[in-house]
């Protein structure tokens, strides 16, 4: 087992127990927040021990930093911090979902041990992979249409998110 | 290197923890955190691919990567309406349970 091999096992097995712990904490919003944080830098982690070095930036940079800062901001500017509501009703479709989910999961599982093209281990990067000449060159040369529709995409996401956080519409 | 089917079953499991996430709790916050997670998840099946085709021809192939860039652009635009939602619906329920927000529920 290679040094990468155990990191892999290392952070994914914290990014499982953090991404649970976000979900499963039903008495502090601010530390399912602080969870988020954590599954989020053990990804970029893993995206770093893929060789995808200008994504795993971009993941802890966006997801790491805005997106939960802009979570946490949210949840203490509501004060919640804690979420205690009266029990639900829905027991039995909630548990209905649990047991498809779970289900579904050891499915993919399954197959996912069977399938001889990810059992093979893939072979070294070619030069520049990951790296943000080859990603920007990409982005800027085959994938100039998309840029230009992330840059529509975020612009109507201000106005949107602007026009309904307005008190009033007037 | 690491062994590819086990980036790919850790992708399946964090994306059905925020499947889990998203139908069983009722707090619209931990809800939206729910859907940022699968939305993470696929974004590491997406890497993950892409290390396993990582050339063509001898060159450098990163379109998953650009893909994941995308992603990440999305999901920034989506918390930024999602978070808007949610500070108007409490505005005017004065809660964030999505039990109590069921005027268009059958």
């Amino acid at each position: 087992m290679t040094t990468e091999t155990i990191l892999f096992y290392i952070f994914g097995g914290l990014a499982v127990v953090s991404a649970l712990g976000m979900v499963l904490n039903t008495r502090n919003t601010v530390a399912s927040a602080l969870s988020l944080v954590v599954t989020m830098v053990s990804l970029g982690a893993i995206y770093l021990l893929l060789e995808a070095y200008l994504v795993a930036a971009f993941q802890i940079m966006v997801y790491g930093g805005a997106i939960v800062v802009l979570f946490l901001f949210v949840v203490m500017l509501l004060n919640l911090s804690t979420d205690e509501f009266p029990p639900g009703r829905q027991r039995l479709i909630k548990s209905a979902f649990v047991i498809a989910g779970v289900a579904i999961l050891v499915q993919i599982l399954i197959a996912l041990g069977r399938d001889p093209l990810l059992a093979a281990q893939p072979g070294a990067v070619p030069e520049g992979y990951g790296g943000y000449r080859q990603v920007g060159i990409s982005l800027y040369t085959d994938y100039v249409l998309l840029v230009e529709m992330a840059s529509l995409l975020l612009l109507a996401a201000i106005v949107g998110a602007l026009i309904l956080a307005k008190r009033k519409i007037d | 290197m690491l062994p590819m089917n086990h980036v790919i079953a850790l992708s399946a499991i964090l994306f059905t923890i925020g499947v889990l996430g998203v139908a069983t709790r009722r707090n619209l916050i931990v809800i939206l955190m729910s859907i940022e997670l699968m939305l993470n998840a696929v974004n590491l099946a997406f890497v993950g691919f892409n290390r396993i085709w990582s050339q063509v021809d001898g060159a450098a192939a990163i379109d998953g990567q650009i893909f994941v860039l995308m992603v990440i652009a999305v999901a920034a635009s989506e918390v930024a309406v999602g978070l808007g939602i949610l500070l108007a619906m409490f505005r005017n329920r004065d809660s964030v349970n999505v039990e109590e927000v069921n005027l268009l529920k059958w």
